[in-house]
């Protein structure tokens, strides 16, 4: 579908804050000045799992400037989740302010608020805890175990009708299918039957979580926080505090990055309280080792995947079961977990017996919470080397394989209803996929041909290899993500929007006002945009599940053409012409025989002279399906036959999100996406000491990528046009970060034949595979029958 | 303790606590355009030109660089607040290379003191400089071509006067 047809969709517009944020003269949360705040510092549980038998916090109330110090003997004991969901949330209540009982090593156990921040750290430190410690779990897969330590009891519960059993330490499960495995299995000609395991990783948004509270005239609370949802953050803070709703304003400012790590209700509540004891206003800034250790992560998962093969390539039947460690809470429990299935296995539609089983287990480490890829990032890793495998006992190429047994326009499959958010999912037919073009594109641009399988060595004799990765998303939660947007013109033909939505930096304020822009035919400066401010904008459930363009951009899109509808209303009262005869061009209204109107006298008329009024517009949307982005991945890596070292050295996505909107910002999600999936391939990982202590908690230890890692990164875009979709757009915010480790699992057997079922891919774990093997270049593959 | 300090061409004094970092010192005054990612020198989003030399301002005590020239991202600019950009910002914000826009001052000053040492810096010698600038958002897909361009808009853009 070409974009010619269009004005400004399709055009990278230069996102519209970027000069505000390149000169920063926008502001960040953290950058707010309050008059006189009290500055709030948390002290954590310095032990992994136990009751608080004694605080002492008197010497700590002697400092000067200590004003309030909050604990579980003076706050509410409200049972919530702090995942950041719609309501009811899918995630367990199981979490309070504070708690007596401490579940990890960064489990909040005190606040203090002072005048200065150093005063606060200093008090902090002079409270005294006495704790009657308890056993702790740190192995996940034996958290089920009957002799481990439970961390939960009856009184936390779901809030809505679940599986909850804390009694097994299990915070969330399902069990999915259709056909039957057993007889599947038994047509087989072989069996592919492995286990696959990822890690914790952290989001590492350059900006720490922060919150401040104060009071406006009014005495109402304004909220200001670094969150991805706002609108769900009002209603939280309202029922944990018992503050009425219509007291509480959230602002969000500029957000420094998400990922989803500010899904997440970590510090808003705290402020508030402080506000609310002290009539004083208040601010949280969290350290980077806070954020490390006490904020949120990727949640670790084993999957093991046992697929049933014919000769041919049929796969008869798929068994896919999945055991999440969810840390000390539930946060995002059930759904990750949900995702894992729900976005992996429709993939391929044709396999007649699936089951997916799965348990989300608790243990006495970080929380998990919800991260970019959101539990199809974990299932990807597993399907992905499970196809590699496949393909190379068939004898077949893997990309040929892929297209072949991918899903397809036209078709569905049977996860979409059987599997949704927790509960059923919601039925639908894939209305466009170029997944095959994109896996073509790739095969060219990684130069597959040439390199698959051909042993080829670098100059300094270390052994090269290609991998490849298919994956798809989602675009919203189908049914239950709903977004809304109001519009109001003004005297110059320029329009104030209001977004629920939420931007923060994937430029979602950009390529909103593109799609009223185009609807009414005005350069993308005539759109004001303002999102994500409770008091201001209307609702929107939040930056999360990929749903931003989809369905934000639908209530955009709507309330734009609802806005167009008034608009030539008021332009047929004025010429006198019937409204069919009019169209929108060029920032007037123009019939066909050539007489025109301009929105600014359309403006003025309608305020001043006739029929007044305010012309205005709104609309909300909520879809019914949630179709999917696709996209093919491939990784060329070199591996150090010597020390196990691995360098990515190309990285090719090929995407198809449906029409891209705006090239550059679109390239931007895949690109960062990207590096960030491979850095945490091969070198971010969460290291405990024996008290299940993070002891690599700062950017020194924990190995991100910077400017010099990365390899030559090649995104691309197939054309692509989603019918459902506003100006044919799917989204692309979470897909890119699925594939670069199974991808690069892949490459690294087709370097030196050795299986990475385990992540990160370190030198030592790399290096170990090899000496394994034995040098044995044509490599060992587990699982088969 | 009280020290003068030229931020941005104009004279401060300040009361500080003696073991404040230049990084709080700074954002304690107004100056919250520096900002704070990690507070252990690792992330490179508190960068500030001291004497034009690219610092992690949360390494550096303000006790130890009382009386010298601080430039920080609104230094480039003069502090004007009307919408124009400085060639280098300019530069990013053209390249794409501007997603959240928290790590992006540290990283326009850092090349901003590169391009001034050196016009046309190589591929390699863009990576080294830009080394210690962390960024989640892009990938670092235009790290290169933002300061390749920067150089290009910076030939023929006139400094003079500029004092940092």
């Amino acid at each position: 579908m070409s974009n010619s047809r269009y004005d400004c969709i399709g055009e990278s517009v230069e996102k519209i804050d970027a000069a505000s944020l390149v000169s920063a003269r926008d502001r960040f949360t953290d950058d707010f000045e309050l008059k006189d705040p009290l500055y709030g510092v948390f002290l954590y549980s310095d032990i992994p799992h136990g009751e608080i038998e004694e605080i002492d916090a008197s010497e700590a109330k002697e400092v000067p400037g200590v004003r309030l110090i909050l604990d579980y003997r003076n706050t509410p004991s409200t049972l919530f989740t702090t995942a950041g969901q719609g309501f009811p949330e899918p995630s367990p209540y199981d979490s309070r302010l504070f708690d007596r009982r401490v579940r990890f090593v960064g489990d909040r156990v005190a606040l203090v608020a002072a005048e200065t921040e150093d005063a606060a750290r200093l008090a902090v430190r002079k409270i005294r805890v006495k704790y009657r410690e308890f056993p702790a779990v740190f192995d996940y897969e034996r958290a089920m175990d009957p002799d481990t330590p439970r961390l939960h009891t009856d009184d936390e519960h779901p809030a809505i009708p679940v599986a909850y059993l804390p009694d097994k330490n299990i915070a969330a499960q399902l069990d999915i299918g259709f056909g039957d495995v057993e007889k599947g299995f038994k047509e087989a000609d072989f069996i592919v039957d492995n286990t696959y395991r990822v890690h914790y990783g952290s989001h590492c948004a350059m900006e720490p979580h922060s919150a401040l509270c104060y009071f406006d005239s009014r005495g109402r609370f304004v909220i200001v926080s670094t969150t991805q949802v706002p609108f769900h953050v009002r209603r939280i803070v309202s029922r944990v505090l018992e503050i009425p709703l219509g007291k509480i304003r959230v602002i969000k400012p500029r957000i420094g990055g998400g990922f989803g790590g500010k899904q997440e209700i970590l510090l808003e509540p705290y402020v508030a309280l402080i506000s609310l004891r002290t009539g004083r206003s208040a601010k949280i800034t969290l350290s980077r080792k806070e954020v490390f250790v006490s904020g949120r992560t990727r949640h670790p998962m084993r999957v093991r995947m046992k697929m049933g093969v014919k000769r041919d390539g049929t796969i008869t039947a798929l068994f896919m079961d999945a055991l999440m460690n969810n840390g000390a809470y539930g946060s995002h429990g059930l759904t990750v977990l949900s995702n894992t299935g729900s976005k992996v296995l429709p993939l391929f539609n044709k396999i007649e017996n699936v089951r997916f089983s799965g348990k989300t287990v608790y243990t006495n480490l970080p929380v998990g919470g919800a991260y970019r890829g959101y539990g199809a990032t974990q299932g990807y890793f597993a399907f992905n080397q499970q196809l590699d495998i496949i393909s190379r006992k068939l004898g077949v190429d893997m990309p040929e394989y892929c297209k072949k047994w991918h899903i397809k326009a036209g078709e569905t499959s049977g996860i979409f209803k059987a599997l949704g958010e927790g509960k059923e999912g919601v039925s639908q037919i894939i209305k466009s996929c170029r997944l095959s073009e994109c896996i073509d594109v790739g095969v060219e641009k990684i130069g597959w041909k040439d390199r698959r399988g051909k042993h080829l060595k670098t100059k300094d004799g270390w052994a090269v290899g290609v991998g490849m990765s298919i994956s798809m998303q989602g675009s919203g939660i189908p049914l239950i993500d709903m977004a809304s947007a109001y519009m109001k013109m003004n005297e110059d033909g320029s329009f104030n929007l209001f977004s629920g939505a939420t931007e923060i930096g994937q430029g979602s304020d950009t390529v909103l006002s593109q799609i009223a822009a185009e609807t009414l035919k005005v350069p993308v400066d005539k759109i004001i945009i303002l999102s994500s401010d409770t008091d201001v904008t209307p609702f929107d459930t939040g930056a999360y599940a990929s749903s931003t363009t989809y369905v934000s951009g639908t209530a955009v899109l709507r309330c734009a053409e609802n806005m167009k509808r008034e608009i030539i209303e008021v332009a047929s009262l004025m010429l006198g012409i019937g409204k069919d005869q009019l169209s929108l061009e060029g920032g007037s209204v123009v019939s066909r025989d050539g007489k025109s109107v301009t929105y600014s006298d359309i403006c003025n008329y309608a305020m001043y002279e006739a029929n007044q009024r305010q012309i205005q517009a709104y609309a909300s949307a909520v879809m019914p399906e949630s179709p999917p982005p696709f996209i093919a991945q491939f990784a060329e890596v070199a591996v150090d036959p010597e020390t196990g070292r691995v360098k990515p050295l190309k990285f090719v996505s090929v995407v198809d999100c449906g029409n891209v909107l705006n090239p550059k910002l679109a390239k931007g999600q895949i690109d960062g996406a990207v590096v960030n999936g491979i850095s945490y391939a091969l070198t971010e990982e969460y290291i405990f000491d024996s008290h299940g202590r993070m002891v690599n908690s700062s950017f020194g230890n924990y190995k991100i990528f910077t400017a010099p890692d990365i390899p030559e990164i090649e995104t691309l875009f197939v054309d692509s046009y989603e019918e459902t979709g506003p100006y044919g757009a799917k989204s692309v915010g979470e897909i890119g970060i699925n594939g670069p480790a199974p991808a690069i699992a892949n490459a690294i057997f087709d370097a030196v034949g050795v299986r990475m079922y385990e992540t990160p891919f370190t030198p030592e774990r790399v290096y170990k595979k090899i000496v394994e093997v034995g040098g044995n270049s044509e490599g060992s593959e587990g699982g088969g029958e | 303790m009280r020290g003068e300090f030229f931020i941005n061409g104009r004279r401060e004094v300040f009361d500080f606590d003696s073991k404040k970092t230049l990084l709080r010192v700074l954002r304690e005054n107004g100056y919250t355009e520096v900002r704070n990612g990690c507070e252990t020198g690792e992330c490179g989003a508190c960068v500030v030109l001291l004497e034009g030399i690219p610092v992690n301002s949360c390494q550096v005590l303000a006790a130890s660089v009382v009386g010298k020239k601080i430039t920080t991202i609104k230094g480039l600019n003069d502090g004007k607040e009307n919408g124009e950009l400085h060639p280098v910002e300019r530069a990013f914000v053209d390249a794409g290379a501007v997603q959240c826009g928290f790590c992006t001052p540290g990283k326009v000053l850092v090349s901003y003191a590169l391009l001034k040492k050196n016009p046309d810096p190589t591929r390699e010698e863009i990576l080294t400089a830009l080394d210690g600038n962390l960024c989640r958002c892009t990938g670092y897909t235009h790290t290169v071509e933002s300061v390749k361009l920067a150089a290009r808009y910076l030939k023929g853009y006139s400094e003079e006067g500029r004092d940092e």
